[in-house]
């Protein structure tokens, strides 16, 4: 075992599937000689060479779109957009090609691929650096896969690399440095599609992911002689675990969601929604959501006063408790 | 002021408006080639006269015609191996056809069954590609794929229109083929109108063929309604492009003949007289002058190889016909297949609720 923080946990992840299946590329802006400009791929140039780790020039949509000509042509491309703000010129690939390539080719060239990139706020960046919109890659035939520690970092990205279909990867990049957990040499490979309780409680469920379960589970101490409070950290975001959750609320009859980025059709609606479906007649009170406001991103001087905190996440578990 | 570059564009032309070949641009194909350009050409323009018929009695969807662009369409085709692989975009079909996909399976698309993209295994055609010049960038990852697993003996042929050339997308790709000298080969089918807008709203460059410069990569202007200039150009293309030498832009001059789509009407937008001053161009005729001076074929075998080409084709609509209805009544759920590699529980309970939804309607 090795503490790691999740940038190491990632280059890990990379490293050891790069080493297992000589089919693995990345490809991205600054990736090669630079390792990135976060380092997630600090080494790997040197390790596995220019053909393998591929520096671009700065073409997002070009990035995905050749990566789904790799995935064609029996590759497994790794493709690195090097911020969340810049992603959106890869949409027009992103859905019009890479979500629909199996169903388009019948099966044959399922567009297996994956495409991580940092998202969210906390790093007081520069503008289009701190977007947190992860419902807008949730399209039918992707998956949308958030991590929020090193451990589950590392694992699931190994399974995104050897999952079949495409899988949008968001990195929560105040979380790249912020802890180290123990991150074993010896693979691990996470499930994708399955939520975790990674807090168990009787009162009030909620459900986070990424950076936001840092200050979510945060909260959830805080007030532990006030309530008990599970905690499910959703992981995959789409095709979400509804059955997880579901569960969780069943029990405790209270649900809060915590989402980083903006409320109006955001993951948060979608969470709540699914669950109603599920639990209606179990709910002691109304499902409270904490998200961020409808506006655009806030620049980073007065971001951390828009940014959900466990203040604002204990407000919601007492609005639950008493309603 | 010196320059700091120039460029020239070469222009490409091997058989004059009359089928008379110059010579030394002679490709050389074989007879055997030459009749098999010749028959996927008229094979075009039949199932062209057959799809609009269908689609006027709504037997099937809109389509994209190929009349008057059948040489700069079947001719790159001709060149390929079946170590080569082939990105279309949509107005393809005799391309297609050559390269092995069934005439039945082509209507079966357009009759709006995502069956008919069904790729057999082995088989090196990507599937239509509605949303244009993004497939130029799915060629260049595959060129890549194949420089680095070391398939040298395969190349990537991709189309897009006038219209794409001035996507970002292609912009994008031809510069990523220039950086990383993958063997992939764009050919641009300027046919003169995107949907209403002329070539003179695309761009204000005198050729298609120097969007390349900026890549830096070579490129070249074909008379793309002479089939043996557009084979010579792409053939030449794709043994530089095998051999390690880089991509290549080829724009086929050329003339949509018909509308845009069927759902098109392109009196609104320009004049009859240009597209009669087209037709004294037309492709077929001058590779059947080209054959007719070789003592390859006769002007009067014409009429059998015509009815030759309906019969298959009426065989064709047959089994496409026989298909889809057999695909509704059997596979209404077809969209759910292929959305995941195995589906996530909530997508099944969908496709379950769906088919007892249409099980109680039926």
């Amino acid at each position: 075992m090795a503490r790691r923080n999740m940038v190491e946990a990632l280059n890990l992840a990379l490293r050891q599937e790069m080493e297992r299946d000589p089919s693995v590329v990345v490809l991205g802006q600054d990736v090669g000689v630079n390792g990135g400009v976060f380092r997630v791929t600090d080494g790997l140039h040197a390790r596995f060479g220019g053909d393998r780790v591929l520096d671009t020039p700065l073409v997002e949509a070009g990035i995905l779109g050749s990566a789904l000509g790799m995935a064609i042509g029996g590759l497994k491309p790794v493709a690195e957009i090097q911020f969340d703000g810049f992603t959106f010129n890869a949409m027009g690939q992103l859905e019009g090609n890479v979500s629909r390539y199996g169903s388009r080719s019948r099966g044959r060239w399922p567009a297996s691929l994956v495409l991580r990139f940092p998202y969210g706020g906390g790093v007081r960046a520069l503008e289009h650096h701190s977007e947190a919109r992860e419902a807008l890659y949730a399209l039918p035939g992707v998956k949308v896969v958030i991590p929020s520690g090193p451990r589950n970092a590392r694992s699931l990205l190994v399974a995104a690399i050897r999952d079949p279909d495409p899988v949008v990867f968001l990195e929560p990049k105040r979380s790249y440095r912020a802890f180290k957990e123990e991150v074993p040499d010896e693979e691990e490979v996470g499930v994708i599609g399955r939520a975790e309780v990674v807090r168990e409680g009787t009162d009030v469920t909620v459900v986070s992911w990424g950076a936001m379960m840092r200050p979510v589970l945060e909260a959830a101490e805080g007030m532990s002689s006030e309530a008990s409070v599970e905690v499910v950290d959703l992981l995959t975001l789409h095709p979400m675990d509804v059955c997880t959750v579901a569960s969780s609320v069943r029990k405790t009859g209270r649900l809060v969601v915590v989402q980083e980025g903006y409320r109006a059709f955001g993951p948060a609606s979608e969470v709540v929604a699914a669950v109603l479906d599920e639990v209606f007649w179990d709910l002691e009170a109304p499902v409270q959501r904490v998200t961020g406001y409808d506006v655009i991103t806030p620049y980073f001087a007065r971001e951390n006063l828009y940014l959900p905190d466990a203040a604002r996440v204990q407000e919601a578990v007492r609005r639950t408790l008493h309603p | 002021m010196p320059a700091a570059a120039t460029f020239t564009i070469p222009y490409l032309q091997v058989l004059d408006e009359h089928g008379r070949i110059d010579r030394k641009k002679d490709p050389g194909l074989s007879r055997e080639e030459a009749l098999r350009l010749y028959r996927a050409m008229v094979t075009g323009r039949e199932l062209d006269d057959r799809r609009l018929k269908l689609q006027r009695q709504g037997r099937i969807g809109t389509f994209a015609p190929t009349t008057g662009q059948e040489a700069a369409i079947c001719g790159p085709a001709l060149c390929l191996s079946e170590r080569d692989w082939m990105a279309v975009s949509f107005r393809e079909a005799p391309a297609q056809w050559m390269r092995g996909v069934p005439l039945s399976r082509i209507l079966l698309y357009d009759g709006g069954f995502e069956e008919g993209n069904e790729i057999p295994e082995g088989s090196r055609n990507l599937p239509l590609a509605v949303i244009v010049a993004s497939q130029t960038l799915h060629a260049v990852g595959v060129a890549y794929a194949m420089k680095i697993r070391g398939e040298r003996d395969s190349a990537v042929l991709t189309y897009l229109g006038d219209g794409a050339s001035s996507q970002g997308d292609f912009f994008e790709a031809m510069n990523l083929a220039g950086v990383w000298q993958v063997p992939v080969v764009f050919v641009i089918q300027n046919n003169h109108w995107a949907i209403s807008t002329p070539l003179s709203r695309q761009t204000r460059a005198e050729t298609l063929a120097q969007r390349a410069v900026a890549a830096g990569i070579p490129g070249i202007r074909v008379d793309g309604n002479d089939a043996l200039a557009m084979v010579r150009a792409v053939r030449e293309a794709l043994d530089r492009a095998r051999s390690g030498g880089g991509p290549t832009v080829v724009e086929a001059v050329t003339y949509r003949m018909r509308m845009h789509t069927t759902a098109d009407d392109p009196k609104r937008y320009r004049d009859d007289a240009e597209v009669e001053a087209w037709k004294a161009r037309d492709p077929i005729p001058r590779l059947r002058g080209y054959l007719e001076q070789r003592g390859w074929w006769e002007a009067s075998r014409d009429e059998a190889l015509v009815a030759e080409i309906r019969k298959e084709i009426d065989q064709a609509v047959r089994e496409f016909e026989a298909e889809a209805e057999r695909l509704l009544r059997e596979r209404p759920d077809a969209a759910f297949d292929h959305v995941y590699a195995a589906p996530p529980p909530a997508l099944q309970a969908q496709r379950e609720a769906f088919l007892d939804r249409v099980r109680r309607e039926a």
